[in-house]
């Protein structure tokens, strides 16, 4: 495992952990739904050929504050001011699940900045006929996310595994906050209104998703790409839930790899 | 002491297998199961169980607002209360209450108050509930992150809308209004007294404690589980320096009475068993989205007496909630059953043990039959409620009762 540096920058007056390890071309990655208890497996892969830098966004694992953002473009926001607040002049940059949109928001916005897409089961949009499962709905129970999250469950708890010495109410609190913090800009369906946006990506864009992902639909996939305003590369990764990756960090970070190397693009 | 009469008015005919093929009573409950019809002569029968109610003695009337939910047939508890202004004189209304954040704008709840205040010539008891969680974030798409502050907001404005003469602009962080001037205003001033129906968060304690407002707590699971949430209210009153008028608080609790104890027993098991069975069947899905209950909450939950006396009635409650058969309902003190003199000498216990001023009865409750919601509402008009009006009375006052008009209109017959 490559050392990681634990740092923290300032967005809007709150404190973001800011994880970072590996050397190379730089890649940016916001985790999806809970967002990241700890520096993971899919990580430690990707900064095998990259400098992997994984801010926490508001409300998310490392930032307490979110209640001061109120609407989806006050996140957006947030989002574009961490990455000028990381002061990497070019990213990739990596997003999962919920932050999906956002990241897709700051590319359409910051196309100086980003300089290559990954969007992996990305929230932003919803179909009445082939609707996204409501996480916010979901009974309680420690098993109930995690078979909804991940193709094996025992992927996210060895995730959300609690560390010794950390107090059990916290924990479960960081967790409960993550959840709020993703509905607070998504609930409570998750459209975002993306879909009108998504032409001012320019910059070519890689999509993913899980065979098994039992939150977002397949067809979302290429609603997305129809939409993209540059090169689209899809894929789909078998033995994967909604947090690709959770089940697959290893493949993840190949593909992801791949697809920003290559020189066609 | 003030005895009110509570109505839900739920739907009567739900399945004798509904637990089995149906998963939730609220939010996604199957319309199908509506007929028309029923809902017709329910609506009119329960009106005149609120009617009789008000005619035989009961303080106040009350009804409440419920959104896609078998056990409740009020979205607009407003639409009861009007209907209600009209056909009764004496009673107080408790409307129990407005879901503030699920008006927009909030102002509306201020206009329909005022009048429901003004009809009923100034006998409006004006209930602020936040909502539960199926109510306002499943069934009406409110934020869970943003709902407690989108309640306090509304709050603000809806009280401001009362008691500001002039018009005035609002510039608030969910609601932008350039002209407020709610007409009418309400006959009572400074404005009805406010009522807070609460399941047991600390913050709305403390925040009917700085507001002078009453506290209610409209548990379904009687005065067991309710004696450690009361417990917990009146140890942060007096944490808060605030005096143990019992008027500060509201209670809801079930109501059998017949001659004997047995009669009774007889008498309300079928009812009791289809409200605890069907209409509390909920999915738990809907119970618990993230961000409806606080952090300061969650954290206190586990720190402290209060939040203990909290959790005791939580756990109390969820345990109970398992108890769907006649003996276990009456066992855990979910509905109080018994002979007049029996049922008085018990809630006569119960509302000085819980130090509860405002009294809120059901009387009807689940598919019981009309004629035996007025039996039971005369039995205790007649000989349970004499025995206790005279509680508390010579102690305290109630500060948060109507102040009606002395002289109210009274509807000229229509022929």
């Amino acid at each position: 495992m490559n050392s990681v540096k634990s740092s923290s920058v300032v967005v809007a007056g709150h404190p973001c952990r800011v994880l970072q390890a590996g050397t190379g071309a730089p890649v940016v990655f916001f985790a999806g739904v809970g967002g990241l208890p700890k520096w993971s497996p899919f990580l430690d892969a990707l900064s095998g050929t990259h400098r992997v830098i994984a801010p926490s966004l508001p409300g998310f694992p490392g930032a307490v504050d979110f209640r001061h953002l109120d609407d989806y473009h006050e996140w957006v926001v947030a989002a574009l001011e961490l990455l000028e607040a990381i002061g990497e002049p070019s990213i990739d940059l990596l997003a999962s699940s919920v932050t999906g949109p956002l990241a897709a928001e700051v590319a359409g916005l910051a196309r100086e900045r980003v300089r290559r897409l990954v969007l992996v089961a990305p929230f932003g949009m919803y179909d009445d006929v082939d609707p996204t499962t409501d996480i916010w709905a979901q009974r309680p129970g420690p098993d109930v996310l995690p078979a909804l999250l991940c193709d094996n469950p025992e992927h996210w708890k060895q995730l959300w595994e609690m560390p010794a010495g950390e107090d059990p109410v916290e924990w479960g609190i960081y967790l409960t906050r993550a959840m709020e913090a993703a509905a607070r800009y998504l609930f409570p369906m998750g459209n975002t209104g993306i879909a009108k946006r998504l032409y001012r990506i320019h910059q070519p864009t890689l999509l993913v998703n899980g065979a098994n992902d039992r939150v977002i639909p397949a067809s979302y996939q290429q609603r997305f790409a129809t939409r993209l305003g540059g090169p689209v590369v899809m894929q789909t990764v078998a033995a994967a839930g909604h947090l690709v990756d959770f089940d697959q960090p290893a493949e993840l970070a190949r593909q992801i790899n791949a697809f920003l190397v290559d020189q066609r693009y | 002491m003030k005895n009110l009469w509570f109505h839900l008015m739920p739907y009567k005919d739900l399945p004798d297998d509904f637990r089995e093929t149906h998963p939730s009573v609220w939010v996604d409950i199957d319309s199908r199961l509506l007929d028309g019809a029923r809902v017709h002569e329910h609506y009119h029968e329960y009106l005149d169980e609120l009617e009789y109610a008000g005619e035989v003695g009961f303080d106040g009337v009350c009804c409440n607002e419920h959104h896609q939910n078998g056990y409740g047939l009020m979205p607009s508890p407003n639409l009861i209360a009007a209907a209600l202004t009209r056909r009764t004189n004496a009673p107080m209304i408790c409307v129990m209450g407005n879901s503030l954040a699920l008006y927009n704008p909030p102002t509306r709840v201020a206009e329909e108050f005022a009048m429901l205040d003004c009809m009923s010539g100034g006998r409006l008891i004006a209930g602020f509930p936040v909502g539960t969680p199926m109510d306002t974030v499943f069934a009406y798409g409110q934020n869970p992150s943003k709902l407690r502050d989108r309640y306090l907001e509304a709050h603000d404005i809806v009280m401001k809308a009362w008691t500001t003469p002039e018009t005035f602009s609002f510039n608030g962080r969910y609601n932008q209004l350039r002209y407020v001037n709610v007409w009418p205003r309400p006959v009572q001033r400074p404005h009805p007294p406010i009522w807070i129906p609460g399941g047991g968060s600390i913050e709305t304690w403390q925040w009917c404690a700085e507001m002078d407002y009453v506290y209610c707590y409209l548990s379904y699971f009687g005065y067991k589980a309710g004696e450690a949430t009361m417990k917990g209210f009146w140890e942060e009153m007096r944490r808060l320096g605030k005096d143990r008028n019992p008027y500060r608080a509201g209670f809801l609790q079930f109501v059998g009475v017949a001659e004997t104890r047995e009669e009774a027993y007889r008498l309300y098991k079928e009812p009791a068993e289809y409200f605890y069975g069907r209409c509390l069947h909920v999915d738990p899905r809907f119970a618990s989205p993230p961000g409806y209950q606080s952090e300061a909450t969650i954290r206190a939950r586990v720190q402290s007496q209060v939040a203990q006396a909290a959790a005791q009635a939580r756990a109390a409650a969820a345990a109970g909630a398992s108890a769907r058969t006649w003996d276990d309902i009456v066992d855990a003190g979910y509905v109080i059953i018994g002979s007049p003199d029996e049922v008085a000498e018990k809630l006569r216990e119960v509302c000085v043990n819980l130090n509860v001023g405002h009294l809120m009865l059901l009387l009807q409750f689940g598919n019981m039959e009309h004629d035996l919601v007025r039996y039971n509402t005369k039995l205790y008009a007649e000989r349970v409620l004499p025995q206790l009006r005279d509680l508390f009375d010579d102690q305290y006052e109630d500060r948060w009762w109507p102040k009606p008009l002395q002289q109210r209109a009274v509807p000229r017959a229509v022929a």
